[in-house]
């Protein structure tokens, strides 16, 4: 029989180590889903590892990682306060899709008006519109203490739907022979969120989720607030005493992650998509549930994190194309990482012990 | 007789002896006292004789055979049972299918509850095996474990704290089982801290301390004063008290009423009570009355109508936790690790949890890190915390420290009215009457102190006034003086006549 006890002092070094053992292992059983696929395996890797940073191409490669990166870590900012405290946001995604509806439709709204607001507009109404989409599950944990991960999870279709009737109803380009999508935000300068170095990957989205990055340092170390997440997440009847409200708790934090994750979509619709269409969601809002964990709710381990998901985006990509693998492969390969991420966490907190004795 | 001999036992936990070289004997038929203070290795050596741990060093005989249990299991076959402190059971469960759970293989339900009826009453421990275990008082329930015990027919039964949650009324009749079953030959190991219990039930008792036995002695020869001694190993202060005039009332709590919303728990009946500057109020009770429900409210952790509590001139019955303590109300919950403290947390942040608005640690949101940790030192070096440092998580700190810790944090913040539960629970005696005077000084100093304890020795040490919970009202105050062990024990059984 196969025991787990609890370490008493889990060793601290381990704890960093732990998303780099994940890293490995997931190469080396990735490096066997490959071999299985009949791939050779050490290519695979380098391509998925190697040639989007330092590979011939990379030079192209390394601005769609930041291109990736950006609204993986910001949503998994705003995700990683709730995870702390025990609140659980798994609609990012959704949230994400109704920020690019509601900005991209305040934006559309005002087209073809040539003023420096239009913008900026946009991007509190992407904000707000995905605090509104995250502002339900809160309700209705709160009102009826309805489980936020079933209830955020299901918004998700919803929020899809809603794009799917959108840009094929009021939001559909007049002017573009009844393809189900939006007009382009090149189209219409004030509304477009451009790369502001040429061949950099970098717009304001990328700038933000720099400025974010930091703030979320800052509050998560010196600031009350971020001392009360941890304190719900850790002893939630010690919050209660100190004063921290559940209730409110749950509002703020799935407020937050909601209008990052909605402010990340009106980034992405204005800028790397261009516009709104039926495929426009990538599974950022998903993939940025792995970011957070990966890099331990911490906001340098989510750069870290960030840049490493989107680094495997990139190289799943590539190869896709040069080797013509799946799609399939790829997000498998992806999802290992969380699933070994985990594994060794579990190891670093609990020691195996293989009792000989079998109980009856 | 011996039934039990335990030769040289030693158990190390990592760098830390909890049991070195212990020696001693249970002879047949007699109730043995396991004396000692938190951390004396009590605990590490009944887990060896029931079997959760196995010892380094030494044996055990049982019955003249070699003993060496390798878990709880082998140690019941051999008759040994135990009655935990924290009872498992279940509270949507009736007493008999609680009590199925834990057999080997259970009988039918008839026969078992013919059988849990034959024992209670051989041993005049009343329980109906039909009802739910979630409708029983605390001694209802421990009548549970110890029928439970008591059908595997012990030879040697082990009880750890088992007064503690008991009325006066409700210990003498435990102690009346306990004597019945001494006399039919079972053996009893008795752990407790109540010294004046085992002087009136014990035979013998066993002192240990750090890990050491220091000494046997008859408990009936012996006085409380001198048995705490030689648990502590230094002369015991008791703490002074000071005879005071009230001042004015600062604290006025009128007609609190409180449904709960736990289906087990106890609503708050018309709870009336005033607390003047300089008095120390006792509440007494056995757990489970509404003494947490009490504390909630008070605390501001559950909100009630605004005027069923009124803090000088203001009412603050839909104030939350920060602001009352804003205005001078600070509260000690009972449980340390988890409402009063963030086990995982160090100590420094740990005095973030009701510190960092009225001790000013921090501006505008940003926590003083510095100023957390120079509080932190102070409350270690005023209440004497034994730890590493204040960068150590409260988890890694004895019950007893902790809770030294938690009292110093919310006494150091000069509390206008200060509210504890059970300030002394499950800490050794020296800082018990190290936090008592703590209290005492600080209603010395004009503040209004309300003590709900368990401990009646306790309340009726420090006390100025007294009121009893039961089933969430509490009894009119009255002056210490003249109150009798008889008149609370019925107090707590919910009369309502005295």
């Amino acid at each position: 029989m196969i025991r787990l006890e609890p370490r008493t002092n889990p060793s601290q070094a381990m704890i960093i180590l732990t998303p780099i053992l994940a890293v490995l292992a997931t190469m080396v059983v990735g490096g066997i889903l490959f071999v299985t696929l009949g791939k050779n395996p050490f290519e695979a890797i380098r391509m998925i590892f190697w040639d989007p940073l330092l590979g011939e191409h990379a030079f192209y490669y390394r601005g769609q990682i930041l291109v990736k990166a950006a609204p993986l870590i910001m949503i998994a900012l705003g995700l990683s306060f709730g995870f702390r405290a025990g609140i659980w946001n798994i609609g990012a995604e959704g949230q994400f899709i109704m920020g690019a509806v509601i900005g991209g439709a305040t934006g559309l709204a005002l087209y073809p008006l040539n003023s420096f607001i239009v913008f900026p507009l946009m991007i509190v109404m992407g904000a707000l519109g995905g605090f509104l989409w995250a502002m339900i599950p809160a309700f209705l944990k709160i009102r009826f203490n309805a489980n936020e991960i079933l209830v955020s999870l299901m918004l998700v279709y919803v929020a899809f739907n809603f794009l799917i009737g959108m840009v094929t109803g009021p939001l559909r380009n007049p002017d573009g022979f009844n393809f189900p999508e939006s007009r382009s935000f090149q189209d219409f300068p004030a509304a477009h969120n451009p790369e502001l170095w040429a061949g950099t990957g970098i717009h304001l989205g990328v700038l933000s989720t720099l400025g974010f990055v930091i703030l979320a340092y800052i509050m998560i170390t010196r600031h009350i607030f971020g001392f009360n997440v941890r304190l719900a997440g850790q002893a939630p009847r010690a919050a209660k005493f100190a004063g921290v409200s559940p209730n409110k708790m749950i509002a703020i934090c799935l407020g937050l992650s909601g209008a990052l994750a909605g402010m990340a979509g009106l980034f992405e619709v204005t800028g790397p998509a261009g516009k709104l269409t039926t495929t426009f969601p990538l599974g950022y809002g998903f993939t940025a549930i792995i970011v957070a964990f990966l890099g331990r709710l911490h906001p340098i381990g989510i750069l870290l994190a960030g840049l490493l998901m989107a680094v495997t985006y990139v190289g799943g990509d590539i190869i896709q194309s040069q080797l013509s693998l799946p799609k399939a492969s790829i997000q498998v390969f992806q999802g290992m990482l969380l699933f070994f991420l985990l594994a060794v966490d579990v190891l670093v907190n609990f020691r195996l012990r293989i009792s000989k004795r079998n109980s009856k | 007789m011996t039934l039990i001999a335990l030769n040289n036992l030693t158990k190390k936990y990592g760098g830390v002896i909890a049991n070195n070289d212990i020696t001693f004997k249970v002879d047949k038929g007699e109730i043995h006292a396991l004396l000692g203070e938190n951390g004396a290795g009590k605990s590490t050596l009944v887990k060896m004789i029931y079997g959760l741990v196995q010892p380094d060093i030494g044996t055990m005989m049982l019955d003249g055979e070699s003993f060496a249990p390798t878990d709880p299991r082998a140690s019941r076959v051999r008759g040994i049972a135990m009655v935990f402190q924290h009872f498992s059971l279940f509270e949507a469960l009736s007493v008999a299918e609680n009590i199925a759970l834990g057999m080997e293989n259970p009988p039918k339900t008839d026969a078992l509850s013919n059988q849990i009826r034959d024992v209670s009453l051989k041993y005049g421990l009343m329980l109906d095996p039909n009802r739910l275990v979630g409708n029983l008082s605390v001694g209802e329930r421990q009548r549970v474990e110890i029928i439970r015990c008591l059908l595997q027919d012990p030879k040697l039964l082990i009880m750890d704290e088992p007064t503690s949650v008991l009325t006066p009324q409700e210990v003498d009749a435990l102690f009346t089982t306990l004597r019945r079953l001494r006399d039919e030959g079972t053996s009893i190991l008795y752990i407790s801290h109540k010294l004046e219990e085992i002087r009136t039930l014990c035979n013998r008792a066993t002192i240990l301390r750090h890990g050491k036995v220091i000494g046997i002695c008859i408990p009936k020869n012996e006085t409380a004063k001198s048995m705490a001694e030689m648990m502590v190993g230094s002369k015991l202060k008791t703490p002074q008290k000071t005879i005071t005039n009230f001042g004015l009332p600062l604290l006025i709590v009128k007609d609190l009423s409180l449904r709960s919303t736990d289906p087990f728990g106890t609503s708050l009946k018309d709870i009336t009570f005033t607390i003047r500057a300089g008095e120390v109020m006792g509440v007494a009770g056995v757990a489970g009355n509404g003494q947490d429900e009490l504390m909630l409210a008070l605390s501001g952790e559950v909100l009630t109508k605004a005027n069923s509590i009124q803090l000088e001139d203001n009412f603050i019955g839909q104030t939350g936790p920060v602001e009352r303590r804003l205005q001078g109300l600070l509260t000690a919950p009972e449980e340390r690790l988890g409402h009063a403290a963030a086990p995982e947390m160090n100590l420094s942040e740990n005095t973030l949890i009701s510190g960092f608005q009225r001790q000013k640690l921090g501006r505008r949101g940003f926590v003083n890190k510095l100023g957390a940790a120079a509080f932190a030192e102070k409350i270690i070096e005023k209440f004497d915390v034994r730890t590493i440092s204040v960068g150590s998580a409260a988890k890694s700190l004895s019950g007893g420290n902790l809770q030294k810790f938690v009292m110093g944090r919310e006494i150091l913040q000069d509390p206008k009215v200060f509210i504890v539960n059970q300030p002394t629970w499950g800490v050794d005696a020296a800082a018990a009457a190290f936090i008592r005077q703590a209290l005492l000084e600080l209603a010395l100093g004009g503040a209004g102190v309300l003590v709900i304890s368990q401990d009646l020795d306790e309340l009726m040490e420090i006390s100025d006034t007294f009121t009893v919970i039961s089933e969430g009202r509490l009894s009119a105050p009255r002056p210490i003086k003249g109150v009798t062990t008889e008149t609370i024990g019925l107090l707590m059984g919910g009369s309502k006549k005295i």
